[in-house]
């Protein structure tokens, strides 16, 4: 192979000119910025400040409640892009656009609305609180709202899959005599894998750096409620820049070994399963 | 969708011209008599801002001719101070208590180190205390520190660590611990006492551990907390600014909340100060020393008290403003606490007593 190769198409150089210099300026300099921040301490004080315990509690609390909200997304979000593609109904254009909705909202607004809801006093949570149910101001209020602004992440990653998908070839498998469960699992399900993967992928990384509508819901105690996130702002309160930093990169670090391995995952299942 | 082709080309054009004219208002304008200031300062004085700027641009057009147009920035007064820091180009700053100011002068160096001292009163015009805020009736029967924590009785509270008005709400109830314990504030400089002193330490550790063991819920900013006490109806007691307290009640009837003055509390001096390096800079020196200045003014004063916050002078003021304070014993944080930089070492910064109290 060698390194240049010859394209029918003009306008390589320019175009990859532009997309390496985009890329610097927009993501690689901040991050390039971090990693420096953090470098101004000693690797003892980088140790101290991400093994404190307080900061693995919410290391395990904010990566905990992005897989739980990812992961029902998954699900969720799936059920909604299948009706949103296979069928239609009256206003179906209007729920469609509601799937923006936690895109465009912001989320602070988001999370105070949650919050206003899900609190022993609002309208869901004065059912579920006779119940024993506490959502807001607990760990599980965190999930709630990631699992909130994680939905279109999952369902427009997973709608132009569905919909390349020729409902024939359903027919064709129903009629070589598959149950419908076979179906799904064997014939639907491959197909979209790699969809859901991404959609995964995107709303567990969003639900990762998301600060604004969850330390409305969450209740913020340490050790208990606190995220990575919220850590990092008390690090910024005392002037900490590196300390806060070190937990970035941390956290930085995490999230791209988790998108790297569902990457992984997802070419292998693209090259095996075809 | 796809696009076509001219119409992806018109949206990059529009894209295009929106950033140049973005860019193009961002230009400063150069009007001699016009003069701008920018006053970076935090959450709950937006109210009391909003009309004072008023009032001295009327002032200043008076004095000197020139229209002035001041522009404020609120927030959670840390991150206000961190902006200021970072570059924000504040002319003046009025922020919730001087520990932010003073970083601005350790981190960049932007005014001079007796800034404390070049106005009256530690350069704070109005003070506020720490206060709570009840359910109507007072269920639970609060009436002073010991009560908050009576079994049972939750409290709502910022988080120190993240808010200027959450360090007051700490230091006021350790306070009163001391004063119990010493019964005499004036112990805490007598060397003779010393053991007595470390005691009662001890002893207000124990208390503010306790107190926190009460609180479901540690909001971000006071007004989190607030809204968190208020409109979720979470908690029993919120301890709240004595203006924040009274905004509440003003704003949401007083048939719902009532106020209960402590035995003793802390005095919160909001403190203000010209940022010299970007006042001079922008020129703007002179009328960013009068516009703090006239903070002092018995015009100022009144504003202030007409916004719930202490005046320094009750002269000028109003009666009607002034019977809303009531009584109450005040110590500063510099007389118990030897100033907010040993404070905030001592209590609030990481692995200090804050910190210990969350330990597992």
């Amino acid at each position: 192979m060698t390194l240049k190769q010859h394209s029918i198409l003009p306008g390589f150089g320019l175009t990859m000119g532009f997309t390496l210099f985009y890329l610097s300026l927009i993501v690689l300099i901040p991050l390039a910025g971090l990693l420096l921040k953090s470098a101004t301490i000693s690797w003892d004080q980088f140790y101290a400040a991400v093994t404190d315990p307080q900061v693995v509690a919410s290391y395990k609390i904010t990566f905990g409640a992005s897989l739980v909200a990812a992961s029902v997304n998954a699900v969720f979000g799936l059920a909604v892009a299948w009706v949103l593609v296979r069928y239609s109904f009256p206003g179906k254009n209007i729920v469609d656009a509601m799937v923006d909705l936690p895109f465009a909202m912001p989320t602070a607004v988001s999370g105070i609305a949650l919050t206003a809801i899900y609190a022993p006093n609002g309208w869901i949570g004065r059912w579920l609180d006779p119940l024993g149910i506490e959502v807001a101001y607990t760990q599980l209020g965190i999930m709630v709202a990631l699992t909130f602004i994680g939905l279109p992440f999952v369902v427009r990653t997973l709608q132009p899959a569905l919909e390349d998908m020729d409902v024939e070839i359903e027919e064709a498998a129903a009629s070589l005599g598959a149950t419908r469960l076979q179906t799904f699992v064997r014939v639907i399900f491959p197909a979209i894998m790699p969809a859901l993967l991404t959609g995964f992928a995107l709303a567990f990384a969003r639900a990762l750096g998301e600060y604004g509508s969850v330390v409305f819901i969450s209740g913020n105690l340490p050790m208990k409620t606190q995220i990575v996130p919220l850590l990092i702002m008390t690090k910024l309160e005392q002037y900490n820049y590196a300390e806060a930093a070190a937990i970035a990169v941390v956290a930085l670090g995490a999230s791209f070994a988790v998108l790297l391995f569902i990457n992984i995952v997802q070419w292998w299942s693209r090259r095996y399963a075809a | 969708m796809i696009l076509r082709p001219f119409v992806a080309f018109g949206l990059f054009s529009i894209a295009l011209v929106s950033i140049a004219v973005f860019a193009g208002g961002c230009r400063r304008s150069s009007d001699p008599n016009a003069v701008k200031i920018l006053n970076v300062s935090y959450d709950p004085t937006r109210e009391l801002y909003e009309e004072f700027n008023r009032v001295f641009a009327e002032h200043w057009a008076r004095q000197s001719g020139q229209t002035l147009d001041v522009r404020m920035s609120h927030g959670g007064s840390g991150k206000q101070a961190r902006s200021v820091i970072d570059g924000l180009e504040a002319d003046v700053v009025t922020l919730a208590l001087a520990y932010d100011v003073d970083a601005i002068r350790r981190k960049a160096g932007l005014m001079p180190k007796d800034w404390q001292s070049r106005l009256p009163n530690n350069s704070a015009p109005y003070t506020s205390t720490i206060v709570f805020l009840v359910r109507k009736g007072n269920p639970r029967g609060i009436k002073d520190w010991n009560d908050l924590v009576k079994p049972d009785v939750s409290v709502i509270t910022p988080n120190p660590k993240t808010s200027g008005g959450a360090r007051w709400n700490y230091l006021a109830a350790w306070g009163y611990m001391l004063k119990r314990e010493l019964g005499d504030l004036s112990k805490l400089h007598d060397p003779k006492s010393a053991d007595a002193v470390a005691k009662a330490n001890e002893k207000a550790k124990e208390f503010v551990k306790e107190i926190f063991q009460h609180v479901k819920v540690l909001d971000t900013g006071a007004r989190g907390s607030t809204m968190t006490f208020v409109q979720r109806g979470i908690g029993d007691v919120l301890l709240a600014w004595e203006n924040e307290a009274f905004l509440s009640i003003h704003e949401l009837g007083p048939d719902k909340f009532e106020i209960v003055v402590p035995s003793i509390s802390i005095l919160a001096e909001p403190s203000v100060a010209v940022v010299d390096k970007v006042a001079e800079r922008h020129g703007t020196r002179a009328v960013a020393e009068a516009y703090l200045k006239h903070l002092y003014s018995s015009e100022g004063q009144t504003l202030a008290a007409k916004h719930y916050y202490r005046p320094r002078n009750a002269e000028g003021v109003p009666e009607e403003y002034m019977k809303r304070f009531p009584k109450v014993k005040l110590f500063t944080v510099r007389e118990v606490f030897g100033g907010w930089e040993k404070a905030q070492a001592e209590h609030f910064n990481d692995g200090g007593v804050f910190d210990q109290i969350y330990k597992p």
